[in-house]
């Protein structure tokens, strides 16, 4: 008689369902709700390392925008981002158009061109550093060998070389996401669509812009949202090649932070910096949220 | 509106061939099927036509236009897909529209003529939907508008039909026809289903194995079939086969199935004792009557039957049976209904019996 309650308890649809649903969202609140929590309470604190801190509302707010580091951060962050995905894009699509074609060995092709993506940040981090290092530089030596220019490039030893090489290190690691999912969504559309296209007189850049660009459109939207978060939030490979200088030329935002809080020790300052890239994000997020409604062809329909 | 021939066309996928040495001479304005068993290249000379394949050899025209290495949009042509193959993302107006917007035609012709093609299919209510939005029998009526707005010199067909239901399928054939009734536009139709090639065409190509097996139009090929396959593969039931040996009867020439059982045909060439498959449709099969009745067993013009199954359709009754081994139909008009292993005697209506040779296939 003691183990009716509970077996009637068991036998509930609601009951059961919250207790499947418990342990994810214990995994949920603890290694997610509760970090984000604390960073954004953090902000508002003047915590220090080995200090908790006291509550001081917007302060540290207040602090950064006057902060000339900070607004170049936000800008760099914003040139970087849109920079390297416009890139990305570019190059992604091409890539895929390419892979797309019949060619020989297409599958080691494609292969390769995920070898990028596989290999961890830090190393290929690491292999950057030293291909853009001031003295040992393997591009600069090939260019002197070939008589291109004179001396070594200092590529992150000066401003803009610096945020241009660092742009280019991201788009590297940053393409093969790109171009494999645009060419997962180039295999879906059929291809009698082309053999339409082309008895209806359309050249392949029509074939392209009329066809391929508004098929592929729905993933645009979601490889691209991806690709802005991640470069938004990019650290390690900044962290590696430049640490944001020099002069804090390509300090991002989320370089920034961490510096500000564990080097620097104020943690409030640096909770600060991160929580003031919650809303640029949630832009992104909003703005892909929307892109990514299904189109109207894309509705209805009983079959297929 | 022009004509279309083929003259050797061949046509190899690395080192197979799949087409060869294929002559058709296409009339302008005609209704042409091409018809096979899957996998007999009628779709590779469909897309050949249009295009879409390259000629390995031979010369496609069309019109007086010599078109081997002319791009598809310049041939003149339109084509209908098995899949329809609209586009997704376009409206009704916008699918139909594409090749004139590509042409660059003005908004008014373009609204003009995909509204005619609306109003011959029955599409004007639905000119602002999208594919998804549709049935399969109207997106099949979109793939067609799309067809017509571009007043081409040739359709082409691609089993247009096959993903529709029976019904739809039925009346969609009706529907094609009426277009081309109306139209007369060349019309080139690929299919694998014999029943549409023989109510559509007004010449059926049938091919296998990436040979033209006969060309002619749809009762030639059901009277006079040139060799077994297409004796086979036209009709349905199809035509009855028989192995037998050439005689000469007191009653005149004959083929002898089985000891007692003698066909008489018409007149042949062939000496007596050739091998011969001799060809009788079901419906030329007749019952003469139930052996029971204690008759001569000498009697021999006629064959033997054993019963296995009746199928009254209503209309008339399909009498299944075995004759030395085989299976044969027959269809009769009067309602029958034998129980299963019935002996019966058949005989075939003179002058509508096929002898082939045994051989090579082909019709003596």
């Amino acid at each position: 008689m003691n183990g009716q309650p509970i077996r009637r308890w068991l036998d509930n649809r609601n009951a059961l369902g919250i207790l499947f649903m418990f342990p994810a969202a214990a995994i949920l609140v603890v290694f997610l709700t509760y970090p984000l929590g604390l960073g954004v309470w953090l902000g508002f604190t003047d915590a220090k390392v080995g200090r908790g801190g006291e509550w001081i509302g917007i302060e540290n707010y207040q602090w950064l925008w006057e902060d000339s580091v900070f607004r170049l951060s936000i800008f760099n962050t914003f040139l970087y981002t849109v920079v390297a995905s416009v890139i990305k894009f570019g190059l992604g699509l091409w890539l895929a158009l390419l892979l797309n074609r019949r060619l020989p060995f297409k599958s080691f092709l494609r292969a390769i061109v995920l070898l990028p993506f596989i290999v961890p940040t830090v190393l290929s981090a690491i292999a950057f550093w030293w291909i853009y290092d001031a003295q040992f530089s393997v591009v600069s030596w090939a260019l002197v060998k070939l008589g291109v220019i004179d001396e070594y490039i200092n590529f992150l030893g000066e401003p803009h070389l610096a945020r241009a090489s660092t742009i280019a290190a991201n788009v590297w690691r940053g393409v093969p996401f790109v171009a494999i999912c645009l060419l997962a969504g180039l295999q879906t559309i059929s291809p009698t669509l082309y053999e339409a296209a082309a008895i209806d007189g359309a050249t392949p850049w029509q074939q392209f812009r009329n066809v391929t660009l508004p098929m592929l459109s729905p993933i645009i939207a979601v490889v691209m949202t991806f690709s802005v978060l991640f470069t938004f939030t990019d650290f390690q490979l900044i962290w590696v090649l430049t640490r944001g200088g020099p002069i804090n030329s390509t300090h991002l935002m989320a370089t920034l932070s961490f510096q500000r809080a564990i080097p620097g020790g104020a943690l409030g300052e640096g909770a600060a910096i991160a929580t003031a890239m919650i809303p640029f994000l949630l832009a992104a997020i909003l703005f892909s949220y929307f892109g990514l409604q299904r189109r109207r062809w894309q509705q209805g329909g009983r079959d297929s | 509106m022009a004509s279309v021939s083929l003259k050797h066309v061949r046509k190899s996928f690395g080192r197979t061939e799949v087409v060869h040495d294929v002559d058709i001479a296409i009339e302008d304005g005609e209704f042409v099927v091409l018809v096979g068993p899957s996998g007999c290249g009628k779709s590779t000379l469909l897309r050949m036509i249009a295009g879409l394949e390259e000629i390995t050899s031979g010369e496609i025209h069309i019109g007086e236009l010599l078109v081997n290495t002319v791009a598809p949009k310049q041939r003149d042509i339109a084509m209908v897909f098995q899949n329809y193959a609209l586009y997704p993302h376009m409206t009704v107006f916008g699918n139909m529209a594409f090749s004139m917007k590509l042409a660059g035609c003005g908004k008014r012709e373009q609204r003009e003529r995909v509204g005619e093609a609306a109003r011959i299919l029955g599409l004007e209510a639905y000119l602002d939907r999208y594919p998804r939005q549709l049935s399969g029998g109207q997106r099949q009526r979109v793939a067609m508008g799309r067809a017509i707005v571009r007043k081409p010199q040739v359709f082409l067909f691609d089993e247009p039909l096959s993903n529709l239901d029976a019904k739809l399928r039925v009346q969609m054939r009706t529907e094609i026809r009426e277009l081309h009734q109306r139209l007369k536009t060349t019309s080139i139709y690929v299919t694998h289903d014999q029943i549409e090639a023989m109510t559509m065409a007004d010449k059926i190509v049938v091919m296998n194995g990436g040979h033209v097996e006969q060309i002619g139009s749809p009762l030639e090929l059901y009277d006079f079939p040139a060799n077994l396959f297409v004796a086979g593969f036209i009709g349905s039931p199809a035509m009855n086969f028989l192995d037998g040996i050439l005689v000469t009867t007191p009653m005149g020439r004959g083929v002898r199935i089985a000891p007692d059982s003698i066909v008489s045909i018409e007149s042949t060439r062939e000496p007596d004792g050739r091998q011969v498959v001799l060809g009788v449709r079901p419906e030329h099969l007749m019952i003469k009557e139930s052996q029971s009745a204690g008759m001569a067993a000498n009697d021999a013009a006629g064959i033997e039957a054993e019963v296995i199954v009746t199928e009254p359709t209503g209309a008339d009754t399909q009498i299944f049976c075995r004759v030395a081994g085989k299976e044969v139909v027959a269809i009769s008009r009067q309602r029958h209904l034998f129980p299963a292993a019935t002996r019966i005697r058949l005989a075939a209506q003179s002058g509508k019996t096929c002898l082939f040779d045994s051989d090579t296939g082909q019709r003596l």
